[in-house]
């Protein structure tokens, strides 16, 4: 279609966005990470901008409160992509099978959670895992288990579980979408090659939905080293989690407790790099497996 | 299958299921519950029901904050997702139906943002707010919101798979212009996309916690999100926040869950067209 002015007006309200609550603000935080406050006269000139350099780079990278938070969302990665990317598949195999019952309500039931904002989602498991309030403590207790699910060796498998328990469901419905998509036929020929139903799911439906394996491990990865909500809200009720636990949270801290812009601009470009660094290895990695 | 076969695959399933909705059932068992009862946890006694007190409680408390709360939180998520729904489709539609240059790489520009985290741009967001003397108003919260590239890339999809070119060419040979063909012809059939898109975006900004709590510090502006991870902070000090907070997340939940069953289809059509093409 030719058209160039109705082509423009289509466009015109989101490239707006796209420069005012995007493209600027990711050059400020690059800009900003180069710059820093500098007061002349023994710190009681006035204040001015002055280019640092590589200055807020290696402030952050030598700080060990922030090489500890990108351990922590490293180590929270590794344990909940795994599970949730195994726990959704299944799942969804499990229900394309055929043999499950009350399909489209387990699939209901199961999308709930996702109706649950984080915040409220880590509310709820915060008083579940509340001694006094949590009907699932009195439950071990009852049993003569004591357990905490705010210690410090069960705070992070704590976080990864309300993360799961959100998106569980999403997941599982994305891969159910695309194990509809097989064709019949791919199916009906390994069963008379003989596939017991485990072995065609494992073998033959898994590989074929490849391309929304890789598009949820993204989309999780991306979302996991945000982390910043269930921590924070947890740290309301237990000193296990510090105000730097995650990279996210460190930012904040960096920008609007100690009101260091310089480094909590340096540390969102480095939060940035990572993020797209491990993108890309995603992509890297299932390409080749492909190959 | 063998007997056995399928009663594990019914096993594992149910007991997937129970994991995803019990916690909701104690949500909604919680907010019968007074303080003390609360912390009895005897969840399925009738003996302290006081559904009625909470919710009355929820309303008075620090003089009807909450439903100042819920009244941000519908006009945040309901307008903004409106909004931005509106403006992403038609960006969606001109990247299907027109060529222009560049066009594939910006489109690869609207991917790319799919993938910057809301902590990046939190912090140059405050400073442009606080230039601009938006930082805490209703603007700073709402405007950064309607910017949702994935709806541009749904959009785009959707352009695809629901607008025949052959009807926007009758549509033009009665002269009907561009524009007038889009908003007549064209965004009628992306309707059920557009409904898609809105509802993706419902749940972001309903979600949203991270931006509100960078931009806002006068409570009288905070979304539901915000104030209830304020009162639950208060809850440590004086446990009498505690029925009130887990009776505001009760009612923040509920329209969002009927949404979801209400709207059943539209965002199963939004996971396919996201995951599969």
């Amino acid at each position: 279609m030719k058209g160039k002015l109705a082509c423009a007006v289509l466009l015109a309200p989101f490239f707006l966005l796209l420069v005012t609550v995007f493209l600027v603000p990711v050059g400020t935080a690059v800009w900003l990470s180069f710059f820093g406050a500098d007061q002349p006269g023994l710190g009681f000139g006035p204040e001015r901008t002055v280019f640092v350099g590589l200055r807020s780079y290696v402030a952050v990278l030598s700080d060990p409160t922030f090489l500890g938070s990108l351990l922590t969302v490293v180590l929270y990665c590794l344990i909940y992509i795994p599970l949730m990317v195994v726990g959704a598949l299944t799942l969804a195999l499990l229900l394309d099978s055929g043999v499950a019952k009350l399909r489209s309500w387990a699939q209901m039931g199961l999308y709930l959670p996702h109706a649950v904002p984080g915040i409220i989602a880590a509310l709820i498991w915060l008083y579940l895992y509340t001694p006094g309030i949590s009907p699932i403590i009195d439950l071990f207790a009852k049993a003569d288990i004591r357990i905490s699910f705010l210690g410090v060796d069960t705070v992070l498998p704590s976080i990864v579980n309300i993360a799961l328990w959100s998106n569980l469901g999403y997941n599982m419905v994305i891969f159910y979408a695309a194990l509809q998509a097989v064709p019949r036929e791919v199916l009906e020929a390994s069963v008379v090659d003989g596939a017991g139903p485990v072995k065609q799911a494992i073998r033959i439906k898994a590989p074929l939905v490849r391309a929304a394996i890789v598009t949820v491990t993204m989309f999780t990865l991306i979302w996991a080293l945000q982390l910043f909500t269930e921590p924070v809200l947890l740290s309301q009720s237990t000193p296990m989690i510090s105000t730097r636990f995650s990279p996210s949270m460190y930012i904040y801290d960096a920008a609007f407790t100690r009101n260091n812009y310089g480094l909590a601009a340096a540390a969102s470009v480095i939060l940035l790099a990572f993020t797209i660094a491990l993108s890309y290895g995603v992509t890297r990695w299932t390409n080749r497996k492909a190959a | 299958m063998t007997l056995l076969g399928r009663t594990t695959v019914n096993l594992v399933v149910g007991i997937s299921v129970l994991y995803t909705l019990l916690p909701v059932l104690w949500l909604v068992l919680a907010a019968t519950k007074n303080v003390d009862a609360l912390f009895e946890s005897d969840l399925l006694s009738l003996s302290n029901f006081s559904f009625a007190d909470n919710v009355k409680d929820l309303f008075t408390m620090d003089k009807g904050l909450y439903s100042r709360w819920y009244v941000n939180s519908v006009l945040y998520a309901v307008v903004g997702a409106a909004a931005s729904a509106f403006i992403s489709v038609a960006a969606g539609y001109a990247f299907d139906k027109y060529s222009f240059r560049h066009k594939e790489k910006l489109f690869g520009l609207v991917l790319a943002a799919v993938m910057v985290p809301q902590t990046v741009l939190a912090l140059p967001l405050y400073l442009m707010a606080s230039e601009t003397g938006l930082v805490n108003t209703f603007w700073a919260v709402f405007i950064p919101v309607l910017f949702n590239p994935f709806g541009v890339y749904l959009g785009r999809i959707f352009s695809q798979g629901y607008v025949p070119d052959e009807v926007l060419e009758a549509a033009r040979i009665d002269g009907a212009g561009d524009l007038a063909t889009y908003f007549k012809v064209a965004l009628r059939m992306l309707g059920p996309g557009a409904v898609t898109v809105f509802l993706f975006q419902l749940t972001a900004i309903w979600n949203n916690f991270f931006l509100p709590m960078v931009m806002l510090s006068d409570q009288k502006l905070y979304p539901v999100s915000l104030g209830l991870y304020q009162w639950n902070s208060a809850a440590s000090v004086s446990p009498e926040y505690y029925p009130v907070v887990i009776m505001g997340s009760l009612l923040a939940v509920l329209p969002l869950i009927l949404a979801f069953m209400l709207l059943q289809r539209f965002w199963r059509a939004g996971l396919t067209a996201g995951a599969v093409k």
